[in-house]
């Protein structure tokens, strides 16, 4: 499977980030590399063979339904690039 | 001034004690020493002297009877202190001050440690060679033209230099082993749920964990005691009690069944990458030959799978990462691009702005391997494999008690000289990965030194929450090897 | 219309009225200033981690249960990944393909007809927060009070008929929520949210329509006005030989009409994989028993023993069950009062126009089912007239005073003495000359005109049977 530039392109914008001619042409290149490598995986027969998404076996956590202390205002807009009136302010989506 | 940092905790404890040293005191030699080497070293993401001593005088008014009482601590750039710079070092949480502690972190201030500043680290925890923090590179204390390896080679290095006494990292295909490794220090990584993972910032979740680095077995057992346990705010914290892992600290391995895995051996895991083993596993067989005259039992066992973890990681972490790292978008915290009119325009200029290369390279792939089309291939396969890799392990333990490894194929290697290779980098977590991916307890630990004086690491591996027969292993050895430890020169 | 059939499917978002959030502590509540509510894991800040609230778990198998709802023994929860503003971690923790349960059904009762539609499946997942756009300038405000509220997203089979049908299915199951007690169920307020899909197809054809997703409906009524028009203009389109396309559109409930939305948000990749934050749930068969053990009963078997036991029509016991205070009135009422029909009058007519007028339920109403009780005990000893009830139970509701204190308060207790009543009559006969000979000359309806002047002479306290009687009588009495 060999990936295009146009691919990087999509993915990039899926992932929001901005890449440029060069980098495009360079992930390509270096993804193209990687994805020959880890083909190694297709060629293991996997059938019956259930998907492992943790490491230990445990369940059910969860936790009562009580109140707690969260954050005041500004300790939440504390770090906020741009804010105003209490809210985090970011620019316009243009619909 | 005496410099106290170069102790280690149990030495400083018995000290502290015996001359009543207070924090200050601490602080001004952790000052004295950073002064002295930390330009060489440059371990260090984030320390201000100022603060550092402001806080030492604040403990100093505590009467602290915690288990770490005015014990240096150096805690990696990807663990959340209040107030304090919390970055990973990258450039998108530039200037970040986390509203809350780490759960480690609240646990540590509890034991009364005398928090130094934060270390150094590969962008997100992306690296095994501490070359791509926005900062510098950490230099490697033993030769500062090379690497500490990564992704904790801040922390690293730092103890090994002695400009701390304990440090945490964090270890999600090696981070905290391979370094220790490459320093000459102790480095652990924990089962999966032992230590909570609320507060450390994550790269990829069902893999991180926090552990100790430290600079004898002994400092590791203590600090792992503190740092341990079940966290309600983590849901993948482990509901187990913790045992005493000072009570692991017997000088015994009779009977003990180590295996070695026939995988493990050299050229067949690295194709045509293959970098010789040589004087790696001259000290391996040694340490081998030492613990059977000790009474312990090798057995041979396989691990079949092992050829494939490298690539099962590197799907399920990038993934992981891809989604991890969606929320560093400028909103709220870190970085934003300036002058940006529409939204998803600021979007993609932070994050093309912010990220280093290597970050950008780990999203952009596990943004595919999750897309639509390609999910079953690469992300369920990988899952799946995984499974496998764990079976190898459940497999193995039926057979054998620990399993001895090398920790990292090579001793630590010039600057600049990998990271234009992603995937020669990536080869360099060969034996450290399958740990994460099975979950197991992992601890590497200094066996000696190759011909130019670079360290080398023995790592022993566990079933899990066998952290005690680890403990046990590492400290056996430890305390009978013939070897001359040697302190780098700086 | 009569050439093609419709076919719609709705998708509820339902926030449950939980103290605390789906995955942290913060406070679960409508309003409050903005980001005052929040905490790290709801604000996605780096290091925080979810934890699932176990009350949002049971809430979510009563409903499950309530809609007959297969629940799974295994689910889990995924990670839908997009990136916007009012989504901190820009991605939403939702469910994909373990759910919390599968399968279901609601009947409605739609033009007489019953029906059932049927339920695909019920998800768990986190809301967004609010996203507030400046209109003067090219900012937008985020609010992340609502992230991490709790939802649940029950999908319906694409079996609904017509955009009645979809406002009958609406209703039945807010009835049926009301009567978990576990929402607030409120369009107005966001605690209920609607989406609806639909598509046309020529009468005969088996093959579905292109379906059209419809969202930003506010109201039940909005849901149906915006399906109106949709297949209208999907009929449109069809006969002036246009295809229909598939889109996202937003219904405009000022311009009454469903507008396409410009934006590329149309196909997402949502690349959803198990989050790795939270285990498997595995749900236990004691644990779905334990909550089905907790279910009050359900609308669909009240109505059935409304009808049996209490002889009420099809009609007045749906209207009963609609509104689960309102037939737990009916129910206390009845315990002191046992005409089942005359209590459902009043609570159907007077009473629920007072509440209406003052946008109160009947759990909120200062009027209590002993009172009312006592007041439909009052006219039935003709103490007062069911005219002066009316007026009685005006201050009742507005009040909470028992009719015995208004009625003693206002003196309007009936009067029922055949000698005031006939003094009365003698008054009004001689005082309207014309209306009594007009009247005797066979204009009978003249006797309306009298009996009324006599009610106002006695401030409407007459027995109106009295009162009748009294007039006929003396207007003889003057033929003679």
């Amino acid at each position: 499977m060999s990936i295009k530039k146009d691919t990087i392109r999509y993915v990039a914008d899926l992932a929001r980030i901005g890449l440029s001619e060069q980098e495009e042409e360079l992930f390509a290149e270096q993804l193209n590399h990687i994805l020959a490598y880890v083909d190694q995986l297709n060629k293991l027969d996997t059938k019956g063979i259930e998907p492992m998404s943790h490491a230990v076996s445990m369940s059910n956590v969860l936790r009562d339904d009580i109140l707690k202390d969260g954050l005041s205002n500004s300790d939440a807009l504390n770090n906020a690039p741009e804010k105003e009136d209490g809210s985090f302010k970011v620019p316009k989506i243009i619909e | 001034m005496e410099e106290f940092t170069k102790y280690t905790a149990s030495e400083l404890k018995k000290k502290i004690a015996q001359d009543s040293l207070t924090a200050s005191d601490i602080a001004s030699s952790v000052v004295t020493r950073y002064d002295k080497v930390e330009e060489k070293v440059k371990g260090f993401a984030h320390f201000d002297k100022l603060s550092l001593l402001e806080r030492a005088k604040e403990l100093d008014k505590e009467p602290c009877t915690g288990d770490l009482s005015k014990v240096p601590v150096v805690l990696k750039d990807n663990i959340c202190v209040k107030d304090e710079l919390t970055t990973c070092s990258s450039n998108i949480l530039a200037g970040f001050k986390p509203p809350y502690d780490a759960t480690v972190v609240t646990k540590l201030k509890e034991s009364g440690a005398l928090l130094l500043g934060k270390s150094n680290m590969d962008e997100f925890a992306f690296g095994s060679s501490c070359e791509t923090s926005c900062y510098y590179p950490t230099n490697n204390p033993y030769d500062i033209e090379r690497v500490p390896g990564g992704s904790s080679g801040g922390s690293a290095a730092l103890v090994a230099a002695d400009e701390t006494v304990l440090a945490l990292g964090s270890d999600t295909g090696g981070s905290i082993r391979q370094p220790a490794s490459l320093c000459g220090v102790v480095g652990m990584k924990p089962t999966y749920g032992r230590v909570s993972r609320y507060g450390l910032i994550a790269f990829g979740s069902s893999l991180d964990q926090i552990g100790p680095i430290t600079k004898n077995v002994s400092d590791c057992a203590g600090l792992l005691n503190v740092i341990s346990g079940h966290d309600p705010m983590d849901s993948t914290s482990a509901d187990i009690p913790v045992p005493d892992y000072m009570g692991s600290l017997v000088g015994n391995v009779k009977g003990l069944r180590i295996g070695i895995p026939k995988e493990y051996d050299t050229e067949s895991l690295f194709l045509d990458k293959v970098v010789p083993v040589n004087e790696t596993g001259v000290k391996i067989k040694e340490a081998i030959k030492l613990l059977k005259d000790l009474g312990a039992e090798v057995v041979d066992i396989s691990l079949p799978h092992t050829k494939y973890a490298v690539s099962v990681y590197y799907i399920v972490g990038c993934s992981e990462a891809s989604s991890n790292l969606a929320r560093f978008d400028g909103v709220e915290y870190g970085h934003r691009a300036k002058h940006q009119d529409a939204l998803i325009d600021m979007y993609k200029k932070t994050r093309e702005e912010a990220f280093g290369s290597e970050a950008k390279r780990r999203i952009i792939l596990g943004t595919y391997t999750l897309s639509s089309g390609y999910y079953d291939a690469y992300y369920l396969k990988a899952q799946k494999v995984r499974n496998l890799i764990k079976q190898d392990f459940d497999d193995a333990f039926s057979r054998c008690d620990i399993i001895l490894t090398p920790t990292s194929p090579e001793t630590a290697w010039l600057k600049g000289l990998k990271i234009k290779d992603p995937l020669l980098m990536y080869l360099s977590d060969i034996f450290t990965i399958p740990a994460n991916l099975a979950g197991i307890p992992a601890v590497s630990l200094p066996c000696g030194y190759d011909s130019k004086g670079l360290p080398i690491g023995l790592q022993f591996m566990a079933k899990h929450f066998d952290e005690e027969v680890l403990l046990r292993a590492a400290y056996t050895y430890e305390q009978n090897a013939t070897w001359q430890r040697k302190k780098p020169e700086l | 219309m009569s050439h093609y059939l419709t076919t719609i499917g709705l998708e509820i978002h339902l926030q449950f009225s939980t103290k605390t959030k789906a995955f942290c502590g913060c406070k679960n509540s409508f309003g409050g200033k903005p980001n005052t509510f929040v905490c790290p894991v709801c604000l996605g800040f780096p290091g925080s981690l979810p934890v699932l609230n176990s009350q949002y778990l049971r809430y979510a198998i009563k409903v499950a249960l309530a809609l007959s709802s297969n629940i799974s023994d295994r689910m889990k929860f995924d990670r839908k990944n997009y990136f916007y503003p009012d989504l901190p971690k820009n991605y939403q923790i939702s469910q994909y393909d373990m759910p919390l349960s599968l399968g279901g059904c609601v009947d409605i009762v739609c033009n007489d007809n019953l029906k059932r539609i049927g339920i695909t499946r019920v998800h768990m997942e986190e809301d967004a927060g609010k996203l507030i756009h400046s209109k003067s300038r090219p900012s937008s405000y985020v609010d992340f009070n609502r992230t991490g509220t709790p939802l649940l997203e029950i999908v319906s089979e694409p079996d609904i008929s017509s955009p009645e049908e979809a406002y009958q299915y609406l209703t039945v199951i807010k009835s049926i929520l009301k009567y978990l007690d576990v929402s607030d169920c409120n369009m107005e307020e966001g605690s209920l949210r609607c989406d609806a899909n639909i598509s046309i197809r020529p009468k005969g054809q088996k093959e579905l329509g292109t379906k059209v997703e419809l969202k930003n409906m506010n109201s039940f009524k909005g849901v149906r006005d915006a399906l109106i028009y949709e297949e209208k203009r999907q009929a449109r389109a069809l006969l002036a030989g246009e295809s229909i396309i598939q889109q996202t559109r937003l219904w405009n409930e000022q311009k009454q009409a469903s507008e396409s939305m410009r934006t590329k948000e149309q196909a997402h990749d949502y690349r959803y994989f198990p989050d790795p934050d939270l285990l498997l749930f595995t749900i236990d068969t004691a644990l779905v028993d334990e909550i089905r053990l907790t279910l009050p009963e359900m609308p669909k078997k009240k109505k059935e023993r409304f009808i049996k036991d209490c002889g009420l029509s099809e009609y007045d016991a749906s209207i009963l069950v609609s509104d689960r205070s309102m037939s737990n009135f009916f129910e206390s009422c009845m315990e002191l009062y046992s005409e089942p029909k005359v209590i459902v009058n009043w609570l159907t007519g007077d009473i629920q126009k007072h509440l209406n007028a003052d946008n109160l339920e009947f759990c909120d109403a200062k009027i209590t089912p002993q009172h009312l009780a006592e007041m439909l005990k009052l006219i039935d000893n003709n103490t007062i007239s069911g005219k002066i009830a009316k007026e009685v139970l005006s201050d009742m509701i507005r009040t909470g005073n028992s009719a015995d204190d208004i009625i003693k308060e206002k003196g309007l207790i009936q009067i029922s003495d055949e000698g005031a009543i006939c003094e009365l009559a003698n008054q009004v006969v001689n005082e309207n000359p014309k209306v009594a000979d007009d009247y005797l000359s066979g204009k009978t309806n003249a006797l309306g005109f009298l009996v009324g002047q006599l009610m106002k002479k006695s401030k409407g306290k007459a027995n109106p049977q009295l009162a009748n009687f009294a007039i006929k009588k003396r207007l003889e009495q003057k033929r003679v």
